[in-house]
């Protein structure tokens, strides 16, 4: 063997070792997991610890004549029952919500949806809890509701919010009507309206991303212990953003923020669901400082479906001007935003509509105006973002639906006239008409490998065949070619225009190498089953040359992780993993100047091999990591204070922009409605790949979420405010069985500006696959000239278009 | 969702669950797989203070072929009726049915004499039953009587079933050999009740249907028997005009419940589709 | 209320407890029994994650009184690994193949693959999506807990995986 090849496969041996980036490392909290030793808020069991459970409101706008609890407090095992009344001494009754708006933890005068807290029962455990929920006796005056947003702001709507009626000025400006929450405009409106007035071909349609739930499989929970003597309060939930619930917390209870311990242990799911704070969690809180004893909170699947953060309810009049051949010259949007009887949305301060505003998408569109208005109505809070960035689904549903819906009035290919639209590669960084700066981008070279992976034209040519054979009476089925090609907007965000309760969307890691080389490192994140513990440790173990397997990684306690934003909106890569590179490059750097010392020579002449400094020119003189921090903390250079360790608060100079070529293949039933997917092939290019193991299980769930949000999944309300199937068995969560076989690939554009060029990839394939399975359906039908086919499209609305297009016979 | 309490009964024999249930009286329920009970109990649109477990009676997991008929034990689970050889042999549908309720843990608790004995509509089994002509032996302290699952539903979850009264045993004429059959289901998704579903027996000869039966899943406050359905195609070649006259019978004595399934019109329109699957399946199998 | 007397046993050891009659089967384990491992996930018999094997029946124990279980021989995720404490062939082919993400379904999931690997030793890949069709999971969309489940089944039939091509 010669030389070279020793040193090769020397060094392909070491960075094996690593486990470090792109390698699919097997996860670390797999171990436990797999086991049932996860340790989940419910799981924790604390001596003396009581159960809190709801009386909820039967209807959805009523005042409250009286509430009676005397029966509850005389059943035996029953501690206390809270109510606003003495919630309201402690200025309690009522928290902040991240928008900018109050929410009633406990109602007090008036309740504005169905299921909101009204009594918070404590009870020795949760039978008798939910026993005594049954014996509060509440009078209440029914009054007239408002389901539908387009009534709220009527002149003689019934008026909402009572408690800030004569507040006409809100978080974000002037209302203009009691129930209106917000007006925000972007964009440049002459401009764009003239655009349309001279435009050779103009669309417009109306387009609802109708209201529907995060769900994770673990439902919200908190466990609440005051230490009286102390004066500390621990708190352990399911919180995606476990620092600034301390901070909430906090500020809402006037307890110092170093007397609060806010603890997220293992969470199962959060899609959103878990970046809020809730009543729960505050009743769980008061009640154990009132009582000096741990007080848990549990929520049932009924309750987190009717209560705890809906997504989506946006109506969106979507418009796009374009030349007869096809180049979209502008595009105009307004949005009706539903936001329930309090505005809880989770988006930074400044954005009360999210990221609306990248709904220009990936083409190259020169001007554009969006207006978005919030209102209110009687339905539960919320407002989240649904395993995407903050309004990033709805954003794409409404560019990607309204461009088929001009392929088709150009009569053109959809595919040839987003490819005519894209912005070029030579484009980035692009600057958007509604205010982004793209960061990179290859949208024509995705496009084109999607197109032929999916065999494209082939496609279309069976599908004309079967339009024809369906004519002629010979199938009953259709078929739909779906596409999307989404552009992502994660990783909030740069402090210029990013914030949360006034704190800017930074994100943090902290490093320690200890003496023996092992490394423990904490970040302000927190995994929801996004296996941080796993993927940190690949990025450090690449940066600093220390096996994966040596590195710890720790979140969700606010005692010992440096300060954080938390998980969501596909954050965690973009600006925690980024703090950890910058964390890890500092301690290289200084192990470099250890590792000179060491080996008596400048520091100049070192260079980086894998996991050591080696001297340049003489690769048999070198330092390994583990050897450099044994120093570090034995015999530092002169003038080099000892120890190995880094913290770094990332503050990211721009988002980063993920991008996807996704196809559907679909086959509907005209008789039954049943719609059926044949294929989904989703490229994504999330820029550097960190574990492709992790990448595609991410697509997977991403996509697995988006078929159930198109195909059925949806919070229904009657007239009456009621909220309909609020369980599992109506919810449409799909089993394996419906469930579509996903096929997935990728490309790579780094992110410019991202340390290792990560862009975030857990919630592009819920973003660009909503959108891809609505135009499967509306492509399916969409020579027959249906119209717009809005979602969700389950079997018996799909069966309703065929009835109105005579499909029946 | 926590049940309310209620005191835990657990006799050995049917004489002692049904005197126990005669003397608790209203308050009490049978418990069989507890599927369909516990869920209302857990959201306390049910709160009975007594149950009485039947599991531990043996004498109720019978499954025998005794001379023309079939007899199931009303504890028999609809797993042990899929993996049945003897039911698979014989009745084959009944396979077909059970396969598509619920979901595989339901079916190791879930028990066929639970799913026919607790009048909810969305059961798959009862409609089944009517199809197949099947009877259910009621036993109470004066001992047996027989009714036709034809005769026994009354409204939703509303039977002949007497005060005190358990089904113990259910028998079922052992359709003929070469017999065509087929249970189509329309559902949302694994472990959905029904939007619809049709069940369909029929006997063919010489291209030419000589019987039919025709039962119809949630698409009524009942499960509901198409008599007149099943009268138009026999006789027919099951041509196209004979089984769009059948259907259109069937759709009509359909009254369903609008719910997230679906609108009433649409699950009526599914029963007719289910019922037009379910007897192309048939045709298809049959013999002669 | 009377408290019934029950006797069970649970992963191989005997237990004998009160109980109320009312008391569900997955608060018996959790709470009585501090097996946290089965989980709830939606209290309606929907989606599996309290799935734990009882009498060779895969049984949602959310849908179970304790009472109900009386005589039982039942098996918690706890009472999977091998008894060398390490990972039976279902655990790591869910680690193996990416089988998990929040891993709260996980211990229902693979409670109910044992018991269907146990009465179908070779399941196609369409056996193991009806099989597993009372367990929902809201992370993964299930290609690779399939995957995990043929791992298990080719280490236990001692025949090669072949992970299918990506
Ligand atoms: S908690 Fe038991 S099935 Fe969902
Ligand atoms: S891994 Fe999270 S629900 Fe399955």
């Amino acid at each position: 063997m010669n030389e070279q090849v020793k040193i090769d496969i020397d060094r392909a041996e070491r960075t094996e070792k690593l486990q470090g980036m792109g390698c699919k490392r097997k996860r670390v909290e797999d171990i436990r997991f797999t086991q049932g030793k996860g340790s989940y808020v419910d799981d924790l069991k604390l001596p003396g610890m009581l159960f809190g459970d709801f009386v909820r409101s039967p209807h959805a706008h009523a005042r409250i004549v009286s509430i009676d609890t005397s029966r509850a407090k005389a059943l035996p095992g029953v501690i206390a029952v809270l109510t606003a009344a003495d919630l309201k001494p402690l200025g309690l009754h009522y928290m902040p919500t991240l928008a900018g708006d109050v929410q009633a933890v406990l109602a007090e005068h008036k309740v504005l949806f169905q299921n909101q807290e009204v009594a918070f029962v404590i009870a020795e455990d949760r039978y008798i809890a939910s026993d005594a929920t049954e014996l509060v006796d509440v009078v209440y005056e029914a009054l007239p509701c408002i389901v539908d947003p387009f009534k709220s702001m009527l002149p003689d709507a019934p008026i909402l919010r009572e408690d800030i009626q004569d507040k006409m000025v809100g978080a974000h400006g002037p209302r203009k009507h009691p129930n209106h929450i917000f007006e925000w405009q972007i964009g440049d409106r002459q401009a764009t309206d003239d655009v349309f007035a001279n435009a050779d071909v103009t669309i417009k349609e109306m387009l609802v991303d109708h209201r529907t739930h995060p769900s994770p499989l673990e439902t919200c929970q908190s466990l609440a212990s005051f230490d009286k003597v102390k004066g500390e309060l621990t708190l352990w939930g399911t919180f995606q953003a476990p620092h600034v619930i301390r901070t909430v917390v906090s500020l809402i209870s006037g307890l110092p923020e170093h007397k609060i311990h806010v603890i997220a242990p293992d969470i199962g799911g959060g899609f959103g669901n878990k970046v809020g704070a809730y009543a729960g969690y505050v009743c769980s809180v008061v009640g154990s400082i009132v009582l000096g004893v741990p007080v848990k909170w549990v929520e049932d699947r009924m309750e987190n479906l009717s209560t705890t953060s809906f997504a989506r309810d946006y109506h969106m009049t979507t418009e796009l001007a374009a030349t007869k051949e096809g180049k979209i010259i502008g595009m105009r949007v307004h949005v009706l935003a539903d936001h329930g009887a309090f505005d809880a949305c989770a988006d930074p301060s400044k954005w009360p509509a999210g990221f609306m505003n990248i709904c220009t998408g990936s083409y190259d569109i020169p001007v554009a105006y969006l207006a978005v208005d919030g209102v209110y109505t009687n339905k539960a809070p919320g407002g989240v973002a649904y395993r995407c960035s903050f309004r990033v689904t709805e954003a794409v549903f409404a560019i990607e639906r309204a461009i088929e819906v001009l392929a088709q009035k150009l009569g053109m290919d959809a595919a040839e006239l987003r490819i005519k639209n894209f912005i070029k590669a030579e484009q980035f960084p692009y600057h958007s008409a509604l205010g982004w700066e793209y960061d990179s981008g290859d949208y024509h070279t995705a496009m084109k490998k999607a197109m032929d992976a999916i065999g494209y034209t082939s496609l279309r040519a069976e599908q004309a065949e079967k339009r024809e054979a369906f004519k002629r009476g010979e199938t009953r089925e259709l078929m739909g070619v779906g596409i999307s090609f989404f552009t992502e907007i994660v990783g909030a965000g740069p402090a210029k225009n990013c914030d949360i309760l006034g704190i800017a969307m930074f994100d943090s890691a902290e490093i320690r190498i200890h003496p023996t080389g092992s490394v423990i490192a904490r970040m302000g994140t927190k995994s929801q089953g996004q296996g941080h513990e796993t993927t940190y440790a690949q990025i450090i173990a690449t940066e600093l040359g220390i096996p994966a397997d040596d590195i710890m990684i720790e979140e969700g306690n606010t005692d010992t992780a440096p300060y954080g934003l938390g998980t969501y909106g596909s954050r965690s890569t973009p600006v925690a993993g980024a703090a950890t590179a910058v964390a890890a490059r500092k301690i290289k750097a200084k192990a470099q100047m250890i590792a000179a010392h060491m080996l008596e020579v400048h520091e100049g002449d070192l260079e980086w091999d894998i996991d050591r400094f080696r001297v340049k020119g003489l690769p048999e003189k070198f330092k390994t990591m583990k050897e450099i921090a044994w120093s570090a903390y034995n015999a530092p250079p002169p003038n080099l204070e000892p120890g190995l360790e880094a913290v770094n608060y990332y503050e990211p100079p721009n988002m980063t922009y993920p991008f996807g070529a996704y196809f559907c293949v679909m086959d509907i039933d005209v008789d039954t409605g049943v719609a059926k997917t044949r294929r989904f092939y989703a490229l994504d290019d999330c820029g550097t790949r960190i574990n492709p193991m992790i990448i595609e299980g991410q697509v997977h769930g991403g996509l697995t979420e988006a078929f159930a949000c198109a195909m059925g999944q949806e919070i229904r309300y009657d007239e009456m405010g009621n909220v309909m199937g609020a369980s599992f068995m109506d919810f449409f969560l799909p089993t394996a069985v419906e469930t579509p076989k996903w096929e997935t690939d990728f490309t790579v554009t780094p992110s410019p500006h991202h340390p290792i060029g990560a862009k975030g990839v857990g919630e592009s394939p819920h973003v660009g696959g909503v959108p891809c399975f609505s135009n499967a359906v509306n492509d399916a039908y969409a020579f027959l000239d249906a119209g717009h086919i809005q979602m969700p499209h389950d079997a018996w609305r799909l069966w309703k278009v065929g009835e109105r297009l005579g499909l029946h016979g | 969702m926590i049940p309310g309490t209620f005191d835990y009964h657990r006799p050995t024999t049917v004489e002692s669950a049904v005197a126990l249930l005669l003397q608790l009286g209203e308050d009490a329920r049978p418990l069989a797989g507890g599927h369909s009970l516990i869920p209302l109990m857990k959201t306390r649109l049910s709160a009975p203070e007594h149950l009485v477990d039947l599991a531990a009676i043996e004498g109720l997991r019978r499954l025998e072929h005794v001379g023309d008929h079939v007899v199931i034990g009303a504890m028999t689970t609809q797993h042990a009726v899929i993996n049945s050889t003897l039911l698979t042999d014989l009745v084959p549908i009944l396979r077909e049915t059970a396969l598509v309720i619920a979901d595989p843990q339901i079916r190791y608790k879930g028990t066929i004499g639970g799913n026919c004995a607790n009048g909810d509509p969305g059961n798959d089994m009862p409609a089944l039953m009517q199809c197949l002509g099947a009877s259910y032996q009621l036993t109470g302290t004066g001992g047996h009587r027989e009714v036709s699952a034809r005769d026994f539903y009354l409204g939703a979850y509303e039977t002949a079933l007497a005060p005190g009264e358990i089904l113990t045993e259910i028998r079922i004429p052992v359709p003929p050999a070469g017999h065509g059959y087929g249970y189509e289901k329309l559902k949302r998704k694994v472990g959905d009740y029904a939007t619809a579903a049709a069940a369909v027996v029929i006997t063919m000869a010489a291209g030419t249907c000589t019987s039919a039966s025709i039962g119809l899943t949630n698409v009524s406050e009942t499960p509901l028997w198409a008599a007149e359905a099943g009268r138009i195609l026999v006789g027919s070649t099951l041509d196209a005009a004979t089984v769009n006259a059948a259907v259109a019978a069937a759709e009509a004595i359909t009254n369903p419940a609008s719910d997230m399934r679906g609108p009433a019109e649409y699950r009526t329109k599914m029963a007719g589709i289910m019922l037009r699957r379910a007897l192309e399946r048939a045709r298809v199998r049959a013999t002669v | 209320m009377t408290k019934s007397h029950i006797k069970v046993t649970i992963n191989g050891k005997a237990v004998e407890a009160l109980v109320e009659p009312r008391t569900l089967l997955i608060h018996f384990l959790r709470e009585q029994q501090n097996l946290t491992g089965a989980h709830i996930g939606c209290d309606t018999g929907h989606c599996g994650a309290c799935t734990v094997d009882m009498d060779e029946m895969s049984v949602k124990s959310c849908m179970t009184f304790a009472v109900q279980a009386n005589g039982a021989a039942i098996t918690t995720i706890e009472g999977v690994a091998n008894a060398d404490g390490t990972l039976s062939a279902l655990q790591e082919g869910f680690r193996m193949m990416h089988g998990l993400q929040c891993g709260y379904c996980t211990p229902g999931m693979i409670l109910r693959a044992h018991r269907l690997l146990q009465e179908n030793a070779d399941p196609t890949e369409d056996e193991i999506r009806h099989g597993i069709a009372g367990n929902l999971c809201r992370c993964t969309g299930y290609v690779n807990i399939v995957k995990a489940i043929q791992y298990a089944a080719a280490k236990i039939n001692g025949t090669p995986y072949q992970e299918a091509a990506e």
